[in-house]
């Protein structure tokens, strides 16, 4: 009974350290244990309630893990079909020019079936946030090779490993939009530890913020893991993700506003 | 501004219908025979007309998902392109349809399968009533058959996809597209300030979030959302139905056509009647709603009905599911973009019905 009494007296509000930010809706995520999404959802939501953007912000989520992201951020969110969120995104901007439109994409989502719209809407320089969640797999249709798959790196669909020679070498999307001028900035993180929780969110604290400014498209990759499709437990893949991805996908901003260079 | 009266193209028609009609945004690509509905709207600054956004897509998926996001925000959209560009979009479409989104999308029909050829048909009739994508669903389908209907149908079309939250698609073909007729063009509607309750336009804190999706995991779910669109259908089918009859009072064989068929077939009811046989013409406007009753009574007084279109044979399967056996029908069409004579339909009539030219 005492040590009961003596554990309320610690839980009240002023003792919080850490608790659920306003804009997660309190509902199970539907993600594996140790996958990066939630993390990634958590600093979303923190810079939207941060920054007052709940009432101004549309998202748009993909078809992938990510799906269901409406059922745990809470603003107005539209689902789109398979690869076609920066289209979809576009026109909300074009009709709301005042609102804070993002896209949440996975990299089969958005590097592969949805490659011409991800550069389309980059290339005219569409003032959308890009968040682009990026696993090196399909984890959602159980682990098939997808366009980012390093080489060597076995999934579902690349058994023996991915052989560069038969299945084509990983599309660095990320770069690829960094030469575009439509893009304002454009960067690569990750969210497995953190110091790199806290660098991310600082990279999307700035992409939301140039956002404002209508100069073109700011794209966010997360380079994640996926413990269920790589067949790892949580440990072993941020492990495996720093030795093998980051190498192939190095953190860093890829391209940053002119204004702000040298700074 | 009162009416005013111009010489159009049908496709200039839709689109200066468009501006006047307080559009907020066309989003296309370019295709023939449509390609004018997009370059008479970039043309004819709609952006300083009225705000209306316009913007040339990267390609036709892009353009119908674009639709989605602006129809999601309670915005009224539309989109334009022609058969091989329409099958694209088919997957767009159907998410609309599944997340119960209002839109205007214009199909002016070329021939095929393939690329075909750039004449003009009406072989998408299956494609555009019977769903067109994946899964149980209907468009509202309206067909013009003159440059008057494609600027007229545009409100139509809105009014329709607003007040049943379900795209509508105006099956034109590229002969309506393409001449040249007079039409009055009605006075401008300001576009709305006013958005439905469901739209994405941002949570603020007196509502709940707002949700745009077609997707339930739960089989229950989604079989109760099956149900509620089948019973919105049934609605459509009670109140929409539009048609229009040409000397069918008296009619011995009912010819039934739309767009540019029903055109020709005008003809060809003056045609015969001048050689003394009492032929009427029902036009369907609407292709969904079909005007299944209408052609069912019609059936009890006549002794064949001839479905004429220019395609294999595709909406004659519902004139024989409206008549169930009652009279003979049959089907008479030209294919490949070739647009079919008012003679030759009075001279399969009598081939068919009569017997003998």
């Amino acid at each position: 009974m005492k040590e009961a009494t003596g554990i309320k007296e610690i839980i009240k509000p002023e003792n919080l350290a850490y608790q659920r930010t306003e804009v997660l809706v309190d509902n199970t995520l539907s993600y594996c244990p140790g996958c990066g999404h939630g993390t990634t959802h958590r600093i979303l939501a923190e810079l939207i309630e941060e920054l007052g953007l709940q009432s101004t912000t549309i998202g748009v989520s993909p078809v992938g893990c990510s799906v269901l992201l409406y059922h745990y951020l809470d603003v107005d969110i539209q689902q789109a079909a398979h690869g076609r969120a920066p289209a979809v995104a576009t026109a909300i901007k074009r009709l709301l020019p005042d609102s804070f439109v993002f896209t949440y994409q996975g990299d089969g989502d958005l590097a592969a079936i949805g490659t011409s719209e991800t550069i389309h809407a980059c290339n005219r320089g569409e003032n959308i946030l890009i968040i682009f969640v990026n696993n090196g797999i399909y984890g959602m249709t159980g682990g098939q090779m997808a366009p980012t798959t390093i080489p060597g790196m076995k999934s579902s669909t690349s058994p023996f490993g991915r052989d560069v020679k038969t299945m084509g070498n990983p599309l660095k999307m990320t770069d690829i939009v960094a030469t575009l001028d439509g893009t304002y900035y454009v960067t690569r993180q990750s969210v497995h530890t953190p110091a790199n929780v806290r660098r991310a969110k600082k990279a999307m604290r700035k992409a939301i913020e140039y956002q404002k400014l209508n100069r073109g498209t700011c794209f966010v990759e997360i380079v994640s893991n996926c413990p269920s499709g790589w067949k790892m437990t949580p440990v072993e893949s941020n492990k495996w993700m720093e030795a093998n991805m980051f190498p192939y996908y190095p953190l860093g901003d890829l391209k940053v506003p002119s204004e702000e260079k040298g700074k | 501004m009162e009416k005013e009266l111009r010489l159009m193209k049908g496709n200039e028609a839709i689109a200066e219908a468009a501006i006047r009609a307080g559009v907020d945004g066309y989003f296309g690509y370019p295709i023939t025979p449509q390609s004018e509905i997009l370059e008479y709207l970039m043309e004819a600054n709609p952006y300083e007309r009225t705000g209306m956004v316009v913007l040339q897509a990267e390609s036709e998926i892009a353009a119908i998902n674009m639709v989605y996001g602006g129809a999601g925000c309670g915005k009224k959209v539309m989109t334009s392109s022609s058969s091989p560009g329409i099958s694209l979009k088919q997957e767009g479409i159907s998410y609309i349809a599944g997340a119960e989104l209002p839109c205007l999308i214009v199909n002016v029909v070329r021939a095929g399968p393939g690329l075909g050829t750039i004449q003009p048909a009406q072989s998408d009739y299956f494609q555009s009533v019977k769903g067109g994508g994946h899964g149980d669903y209907h468009l509202i389908v309206l067909a013009p058959a003159s440059v008057q209907d494609m600027a007229d149908f545009v409100e139509v079309g809105f009014d329709l996809a607003f007040k049943y939250r379900n795209p509508v698609l105006i099956l034109s073909d590229g002969a309506i597209g393409q001449m040249m007729e007079k039409v009055y063009l009605k006075p401008y509607i300001p576009r709305s300030t006013v958005f439905p309750e469901w739209a994405t336009t941002g949570k603020t804190a007196s509502r709940e979030r707002n949700i745009i999706t077609s997707l339930d995991l739960d089989p229950d779910g989604q079989e109760d959302f099956n149900h509620k669109l089948q019973a919105k259908y049934d609605d459509i089918k009670k109140n929409e139905v539009r048609f229009e009859e040409f000397m069918c009072e008296d009619a011995e064989y009912i010819l039934i056509a739309y767009g540019t068929s029903a055109r020709v077939c005008q003809k060809s009811v003056q045609i015969a009647r001048g050689q003394g046989i009492r032929v009427g013409l029902l036009r369907p406007i609407t292709l969904f709603p079909f005007p299944s009753v209408r052609i069912s009574q019609l059936a009890e007084k006549v002794k064949g009905m001839l479905s004429v279109e220019m395609s294999a044979g595709q909406m004659v399967e519902d004139v024989l599911l409206a008549v169930n056996g009652k009279v003979p029908v049959r089907h008479f069409g030209r294919m490949g973009g070739i647009v079919t004579t008012p003679d030759e339909v009075v001279d399969t009539l009598k081939t068919l019905f009569i017997g003998g030219k």
